[in-house]
């Protein structure tokens, strides 16, 4: 009575409609996450059950709780196993599609069924055999691959194009999993491209688009079987494949583009279907570029696309057009109309796709014109898109040192009126662009400044967070080139009015010093119109003479007039708060006792609130300022509350803030990436050596920097062992004792800091600019640099472009080279292939190359470690080993499908014989790699990998004439066994 | 290739889940989630394309319901929504103008559609009257294996076993 009570279960179990009308009952009592762990009790108890019935349903249940609920189903995997081999194909079914479903590469249970999957495949019912192809085609491993390719390569010529089409898509899954693979059913895989039925070749026609994708070099042989089915085809969906394919392949072997041309233009004229026109216009404008007539062609189809009204179509016209724009401009600028129209278009992709293209239009001639069209649309648009728009305006007229700007007034106030809308969000990159201008763009400082102001004086702007960064910039033009200015007191208000507390602390330090800078400006600036009075009144005053009556007089009787309007002007100016009305008020005003006064006490003020805050930025430099102004405050004199100014300035206190202002009036230039580099390494200075000595002396106990320090240097002296020469040594003493002897060590040592005169070598780029010293030099250096870069003008340019200090034109190519290599090293296992695949390859992989050099029998004794404790170097070997023993095989069986086939194309035959002849020179090579490789391979593994290698015809060990290989392979052969 | 396929329905809840490419379990549940966010929050007259993760999801609505397909960046765009209408005029055949509903409690069946369909995220069968065939034919052999199954004399026979 075992069996009653599964019986039980079978007549009341709940059925899968069940579950799912209790879950959608909308009269839950209950939440639908306890229906299911309900409901998921239920199933637990009902997979324990005997009766696979009953354990089908229950399975079925837990199968749609998995796929809609995501309910993991992992615990079921057991039974899923047991239901497999129900013979019945209802319970069949309903296993696979679960197994299909939760089973992955990690599932433990994989390792039972690969007998149960056999069974199945070689199942007389063609609907039993498709269902382990469904399985193996979504959740096989390496292992259920080389278990079953067996069973595949038959099914591969089944007369049921319902399992050969399936066969075909699993054999690809097992290439990508278990190279040996590609040996045994490859030729078929190619056989199946001629087949008759439409299906069967749409099929294999994809396995070869998707493997073709990975490597296109190793099918360029198929070539001849892929184009019959171009031309012969009829079916859409595999001229779309064989389109693809060649998209592949064409960039490989110009030949090829030729024969293909015709074809894709005739699909292109004749069909109707979109996908398929569009699969050979990007197929033109990817690989056939340069056949004028084939992409007019297609140029005229894209327009089609364009204008269409599915969105769908519009998209995949701009899309395929950007892909044309690096080569074929005109393209572009003939459907000029219809992408500036898709700027307005709904669909976001489209508005993205379209900006990408009028980009790629922009010239130095239409910046201007488009840039002021994409600022109209940017403030119709929605905030994303906007800031798409300003954002590609700003990399677009940043790229390569402003290239494309000619005006850059013009440009300027683009970035100014970016600053003022509402939605911009590229505050940094602005912020950076204006410092840059200002200091490579000498003739757009007074535009910077004007806009800068604009900016500043604006009190509304200061409460958003998005314009903080835009404010510092415009605060650290306007203190920097303050000399353009024409109204310093007003920028002085506007740097220091009350709401610049909203700023950011690091904006606000900007604010202070460029106050400062105003503040030393405006005095000096103060001074000198009194000075010129002066001598212009007393001709034959001297200038350190002081106390004189007639003086005072004079200046009195010169400057009364004046002081009287500017006193009402400055008195209206600090009422008004109206900085716009003082502005136009104010914009040629003289700079009086008064004015200066009430400057005076407003950074005092300003300062000595600021002195206090708890930012040290903010207070250092409002120290700063405060220093000055107390140093000033203590020359008698110098300040007068009055308005009649009598006595003569302290010469002290001009003195002084000359001193300041020769302090700012040094110019800072930009500063070339590679500033560092271009230093030449003196003779002598080796480095590197003296450092990895110093590592062997002092081990690892000692931190590194006490090989500066006074003991480490007496240490030294008493062991007796000479570990620095004597300049190092020199140069390392003045370390070990306080900064404060940096300076005069400079002095001693200038060799080794950047060079602070005029060497020849170093003429072409300013040095790093935060040495007083070296600013002179700067100058003319970048005075030099000017004239170098002065750009050759077009004559008939109404306005010649500015110069525009550029420093780092070395450093593209250098970025360049370095990409490179890093491409390189990324390419090193595919590389690999390639190299073992077609023998070209003419350089080994460091790595391999050493482990191959050490002596055979040290690497047969680390085989066991290596393999078991997978070292990362060995698990590198081992994907070489995977990804490279397939190609191997692949070529073989290219050339032998090629010979059959009858190609009538000599010239590929000739290709693949001169592949050939080479890949003998590099036996030695890849003798090496794949052995060492082999030695992480155990046990079964191992022996399988070695009877391949020895009965592949291509590796004679005997003759080979490397007996360090052949010994290795007799070695680790005669481990394994 | 196409490396996944959804079906989600306007308010987000998952309907079918298809992957042919390696997702973890967590992993897949970060994609559902985070693409139901993109696609369903397109207007209706906007393109079927949205880019994902360097992937290009190409989706489409039929009624109720979102079906998405993930494919690489070369794959044709336009290809893969003919697959999915062939998909959708199967099912339609199928069930007889199919609704969510079925999809729902068939689970089983649209899945049983989508494997005669697509295999390994390729086109497998580009004939609806074929797939209909085979989808026919597994019926009626489920159907005789569960008629055998409920017979009352099979029942006896198993109890008394």
């Amino acid at each position: 009575m075992t069996s009653s009570p599964s019986i039980m279960e079978s007549f009341f179990q709940r059925s899968l409609d069940d579950l799912i009308k209790s879950l959608r009952s909308p009269l839950l009592s209950s939440s639908p996450s306890h229906i299911i762990s309900k409901s998921l009790d239920d199933i637990r108890r009902e997979l324990r059950s005997t009766d696979p019935a009953t354990k089908a349903v229950a399975l079925q249940k837990l199968t749609y709780l998995s796929s809609l609920h995501s309910v993991d189903m992992s615990f079921a995997a057991f039974p899923v196993v047991e239901l497999l081999s129900s013979p019945r194909f209802a319970h069949k079914k309903i296993a696979y599609l679960s197994a299909s479903l939760s089973f992955h590469p990690g599932t433990d249970v994989l390792l039972l069924i690969p007998n149960q999957l056999r069974k199945d495949l070689n199942s007389p019912n063609p609907f039993e055999s498709s269902l382990p192809l469904e399985f193996l085609s979504v959740a096989s491993t390496p292992d259920l691959a080389r278990e079953l390719t067996p069973e595949i390569f038959t099914l591969l010529s089944s007369t049921k194009t319902h399992v050969k089409k399936r066969a075909i898509s699993v054999i690809h899954t097992f290439f990508n999993l278990y190279p040996d693979s590609v040996r045994v059913a490859f030729k078929r895989l190619v056989e199946n491209l001629d087949g008759s039925d439409p299906t069967v070749v749409s099929t294999a026609i994809g396995v070869f688009c998707e493997l073709a994708s990975k490597d296109p070099r190793s099918y360029l042989p198929l070539a001849p079987e892929f184009y019959r089915v171009l031309v012969d085809s009829k079916n859409n969906w595999i001229l779309i494949k064989a389109v693809k394919i060649f998209g592949q392949l064409v960039p490989l072997e110009p030949r090829l583009a030729k024969r293909v041309v015709d074809p894709i233009c005739e699909h292109m004229r004749r069909t109707g279907a979109k996908s398929l026109i569009f699969e050979c216009v990007r197929m033109i404008v990817s690989s056939l570029a340069d056949y004028e007539s084939a992409v007019r062609l297609a140029v005229e189809k894209i327009h089609e696309f364009l204008v269409d009204e599915d969105p769908n179509l519009r998209y995949l016209g701009l899309n395929v057009l950007s892909i044309l724009s690096s080569v074929n401009l005109w393209a572009v600028i003939e459907n000029k109309e219809a992408i500036i129209k898709s700027l307005c278009d709904a669909d976001p992709n489209i508005q993205l796709e379209a900006l990408r293209l009028v980009m790629a239009m922009v010239s130095d001639e239409n910046v201007a014109e488009i840039s002021r069209v994409l600022m109209n649309y940017a403030v119709k648009s929605d905030p994303e898109f906007c800031n798409e728009i300003l954002g590609s305006i700003l990399s677009t007229c940043g790229r390569n040192v402003y290239e494309l700007i000619v005006d850059f007034d013009w440009y300027v106030s683009i970035l100014g009126e970016m600053s003022r809308n509402p939605n911009c969000r590229m505050g940094e990159e602005i912020e950076c662009q204006m410092v840059d201008i200002g200091t490579r763009v000498k003739d757009a400082r007074p535009e910077l400044v004007r806009v800068g102001r604009d900016l500043l004086i604006d009190p509304a702007l200061l409460g958003n967070p998005l314009l903080h960064h835009i404010l510092s910039a415009a605060a650290w033009v306007s203190g920097e080139y303050i000399e353009f200015s024409k109204n310093p007191l007003e920028l002085m208000e506007a740097l220091l009015q009350p709401r610049t507390n909203l700023l950011p602390p690091n904006v606000r330090a900007v604010y202070i010093q460029s106050a400062f800078k105003v503040l030393v400006f405006t005095l000096n600036l103060y001074f000198m119109e009194r000075d010129c009075i002066m001598s212009s009144s007393v001709v034959d005053l001297l200038p350190g003479v002081s106390d004189s009556v007639t003086e005072t007089h004079c200046l009195e009787d010169c400057n009364s007039a004046e002081c009287k309007v500017s006193v009402e002007e400055v008195k209206l100016s600090v009422e008004n708060d109206d900085a716009a009305v003082t502005h136009s008020i104010l914009d040629n005003v003289r700079l009086t006792c008064e004015s200066i006064t009430c400057m005076w006490n407003l950074i005092k003020l300003a300062m000595e609130l600021m002195s206090g805050s708890e930012e040290v930025e903010i207070q250092e430099r409002a120290r700063n300022v405060l220093g000055l102004i107390h140093m000033l405050q203590e020359i008698p004199g110098f300040l007068i509350q009055n308005e009649v100014a009598f006595e003569r300035i302290d010469p002290k206190a001009t003195e002084l803030v000359k001193l300041m202002l020769d302090a700012f009036s040094e110019e800072l230039g930009p500063v070339p990436m590679n500033a560092q580099e271009k230093v030449p390494v003196p003779d002598g200075l080796t480095l590197d050596e003296n450092l990895s000595k110093l590592d062997s002396v002092f081990g690892d106990d000692l931190p590194f920097s006490h090989g500066f320090s006074i003991q480490g240097h007496q240490h030294k002296e008493t062991d007796g062992v000479p570990r620095f020469n004597m300049m190092n040594k020199e140069e390392l003493e003045p370390l070990t004792e306080s900064t404060s002897l940096l300076a005069q060590h400079r002095q001693r040592h200038g060799l080794y800091y950047l060079p602070t005169e005029n060497e020849p070598e170093s003429n072409d780029y300013p040095p790093a600019n935060n040495d007083l010293q070296s600013l002179v030099n700067l100058v003319d250096a970048a005075e030099d640099l000017v004239k170098l870069t002065e750009p050759s003008k077009k004559p008939n340019r109404a306005k010649p472009r500015p110069v525009v200090i550029k420093l780092d034109e070395g450093n593209e190519v250098r970025a360049k080279t370095a990409k490179s290599v890093k491409d390189s090293k990324d390419d090193l296992i595919s590389g690999v292939v390639r190299d073992i695949l077609l023998g070209d390859g003419s350089k080994p992989i460091s790595s391999q190359k050493s482990t191959s050099n050490k002596p055979p029998h040290r690497r047969v004794k680390e085989e066991g470690d290596s393999s078991s404790t997978k070292s990362k170097e060995n698990v590198v070997d081992t994907q070489i080993l995977i990804h490279g023993s397939p190609s191997s095989r692949k070529s073989r069986h290219r050339s032998s499908g090629k010979e059959k086939s009858k190609s009538s194309q000599d010239n590929k035959e000739k290709d693949g014989k001169r592949q050939e002849s080479s890949r003998q020179k590099t036996h030695n090579d890849q003798y090496s790699l794949l052995f060492t490789t082999l030695c992480c391979y155990q046990g079964e593994d191992l022996e399988q990998h070695l009877v391949f290698f020895c009965n592949s015809s291509s590796y004679e060990l005997s003759s080979s004439g490397f007996p360090e290989e052949s010994s290795l392979v007799m070695e680790v052969a005669w481990n394994s066994h | 290739m196409i490396h996944f396929v959804l079906l989600i329905s306007r308010q987000g809840k998952v309907r079918l889940t298809k992957w042919y490419s390696p997702y973890a379990q967590k992993e897949r549940l970060k994609v559902i989630r985070e693409l139901s966010g993109v696609i369903l929050t397109r207007g209706p007259k906007l393109c079927n394309f949205v880019e994902w993760r360097g992937y290009k999801v190409v989706y489409k609505r039929y009624a109720s319901l979102y079906f998405c397909m993930c494919i690489d960046q070369d794959d044709n765009e336009l290809e893969i929504l003919e697959i999915i209408h062939h998909f959708v005029e199967i099912l339609d055949r199928y069930f007889g103008s199919v609704c969510e509903l079925d999809l729902i409690f068939n689970f089983h069946k649209a899945y049983y559609i989508l494997d005669e369909v697509l295999i390994a995220g390729e086109l497998q069968e580009s004939s609806k009257k074929t797939v209909a065939r085979l989808i026919a034919a597994q019926d009626s052999l489920v159907e005789t294996a569960k008629e055998e199954a409920s017979s009352i004399s099979n029942i006896i026979a198993q109890a008394t076993k």
